[in-house]
């Protein structure tokens, strides 16, 4: 890819952090918080991609950055959902507001 | 223009549009659906950055793993037809302004700042690479970050089980264990 799209990639990734953050704060859902959460991820490893790929390309360790990341993503997902369903069976409600005890 | 760039800023319109109706739809069922196509998007553009593992690992872990996951959570918890509560409109106000001002500075920051970018033709990043990485035990290698991975993830899904099964009704005189 050439190397003037760095700026504009770095800016997209910029735009998806910040997207996701304003999801964050105004959804009152705990599984739309969650999809925001992996927004910010993933502009997260798309920086590392970019940054790795055109300013040390003779290195690995943003690639490895990013497929840590991904796995540690699919870890919190999995737990922060299984948290969800049990507060759902508590509760019967997914609104962070009806949520303010854990057993 | 090149056509590598079109597509390009085709791919990021595609992405950040759908990044947007992400967390602006009023149905939770559809915004999962937009996440989906966000993430998609983010693979092409590791597909057009040379980058194949990574994206077929996104493609995998992501499509199919986190937004099934997520879809399969809304069957569970809620009627996907339902629109959800909506928030007060000084949160989506200043909430806005927070994230428009932001978005607004880093991308000044970003413009503004000449960033000096190396031939690329070192490295590929090819499975082949990023495997040996991986399991080597020379300097530079990442064997105990991968070593450490796989017990967090064992870790988590002993602990999803734990959090989320469902206890069954003992009879009289028996304890639960937890």
């Amino acid at each position: 890819m050439n190397q003037e799209l760095l700026t504009p990639l770095l800016i997209l990734s910029a735009f998806l952090f910040f997207t996701g953050v304003y999801g964050f704060v105004t959804r009152r859902n705990m599984i739309s918080m969650l999809m925001s959460a992996e927004l910010m991820l993933n502009s997260a490893n798309i920086n590392f991609v970019a940054f790795n790929k055109f300013l040390y390309p003779g290195k690995l360790d943003g690639m490895f950055f990013t497929l840590f990341i991904i796995t540690i993503a699919a870890a919190e997902a999995a737990l922060a959902i299984a948290i969800i369903i049990h507060v759902y069976r508590q509760t019967k409600s997914i609104d962070v507001k009806d949520a303010d005890q854990l057993i | 223009m090149e056509s590598q760039t079109v597509v390009f800023y085709l791919i990021s319109a595609l992405t950040a549009f759908s990044a947007l109706l992400a967390v602006t739809a009023s149905q939770l069922f559809r915004s999962a659906i937009y996440l989906l196509f966000t993430l998609i998007g983010i693979a092409a553009i590791y597909f057009m950055l040379d980058q194949d593992f990574i994206a077929a690992v996104q493609i995998i872990v992501y499509v199919g793993g986190i937004v099934v996951l997520i879809i399969f959570s809304i069957f569970l918890t809620q009627d996907s037809g339902v629109e959800m509560r909506k928030s007060e409109w000084w949160r989506i106000a200043a909430s806005g302004m927070a994230a428009l001002s932001g978005f607004l500075l880093t991308a000044l920051g970003l413009v503004e700042y000449n960033f000096v970018t190396q031939s690329d033709n070192l490295v590929t990043g090819g499975v082949k690479e990023l495997g040996r990485a991986l399991l080597s035990l020379n300097a530079g290698g990442y064997v105990l970050p991968f070593e450490m991975v796989g017990l967090l993830l064992l870790a988590a899904m002993i602990g999803c089980i734990v959090i989320a099964v469902k206890l069954k009704e003992l009879p009289e005189g028996k304890e639960n264990i937890q």
